[in-house]
């Protein structure tokens, strides 16, 4: 029996290692695995509920974050490489176009 | 100590180094495959919460096709190592010592003040019969909702990725 605060406290420990993850990165490929890792967190929320509230619905809507992360990563990747064709670089600091 | 408590914290353990080494590593290659350790970690963490299918998606899904992508597009592109830059010294005297202080008493009101209800093991199993039923039936509609979002998000990628169109260039 492992109470439900803790699966809590790690999920929230993942979700702010990926918004530090978004912050600190300067690398495109980085920053988006952070997201992903925001994403884990949540589903092991949604998870850790929904077996505490014996409602399977939880589980189901884990895996539509998944599929919603999963069609996020593939446009996402896409733009990186539009990105790294045009401007040669994964740095975001060098990719400033709309900086005034 | 149960051990299912035993289990929760060596996953835990593996969870919480790999996302702290993802942020420590400045070449992407490593944070991947750190990612990945976070993810199989999780899909424990969802078998002790008795929820089997789950785990299963998120090793197949996750740990397996998506970190693929991004594998392939670290060596695709060849990323080296990220470039040192300085951050805001604001963010630095302000935001480290504010997010650690109120994580930790959050984490602290949460443990304290919720002991007492515990998951317990297979509690719900996550039969993938039970599934399907409330897949297929009460959530129909926002499953064939995603096979469209799918469709567009593979044109899209397939879109932004393919080469440009060259503009007509004279031959010197």
């Amino acid at each position: 029996m492992v109470p439900l605060s803790y699966y809590l406290v790690l999920s929230g420990f993942l979700f702010a290692c990926g918004v530090v993850g978004f912050l600190i990165k300067r690398n495109l490929i980085t920053i988006f695995m952070s997201i992903e890792l925001m994403l884990n967190g949540v589903n092991l929320s949604f998870v850790a509920f929904a077996t505490h509230w014996h409602a399977l619905a939880g589980q189901v809507f884990v895996f539509f974050v998944m599929v919603v992360a999963a069609a996020e990563t593939a446009v996402g990747l896409a733009i990186i490489i539009a990105v790294y064709r045009t401007r040669e670089t994964l740095n975001v600091d060098q990719v400033n176009l709309l900086k005034l | 100590m149960s051990l299912h408590l035993i289990l929760f914290l060596v996953f835990g353990a593996v969870c919480v180094g790999g996302a702290v080494n993802l942020l420590a590593q400045r070449h992407p290659i490593n944070s991947a495959l750190s990612l990945i350790a976070v993810m199989a970690a999780l899909a424990g963490e969802y078998l002790l919460l008795g929820a089997e299918f789950v785990a299963a998606v998120q090793v197949i899904v996750y740990a397996g096709a998506v970190m693929v992508l991004f594998v392939f597009v670290i060596m695709l592109l060849n990323a080296g190592e990220e470039e040192e830059t300085r951050g805001s010294r604001v963010a630095l005297l302000l935001g480290v010592p504010g997010v650690l202080s109120g994580s930790v008493l959050t984490a602290w009101v949460m443990v304290r003040h919720s002991g007492t209800e515990a998951v317990a093991v297979g509690a719900l199993p996550g039969y993938p019969t039970d599934i399907a039923q409330l897949l297929f039936h009460d959530f129909l509609l926002p499953f064939e909702v995603t096979s469209v979002l799918i469709l567009i998000a593979i044109m899209g990628a397939v879109v932004l990725a393919s080469k440009p169109e060259a503009p007509a260039r004279k031959v010197d």
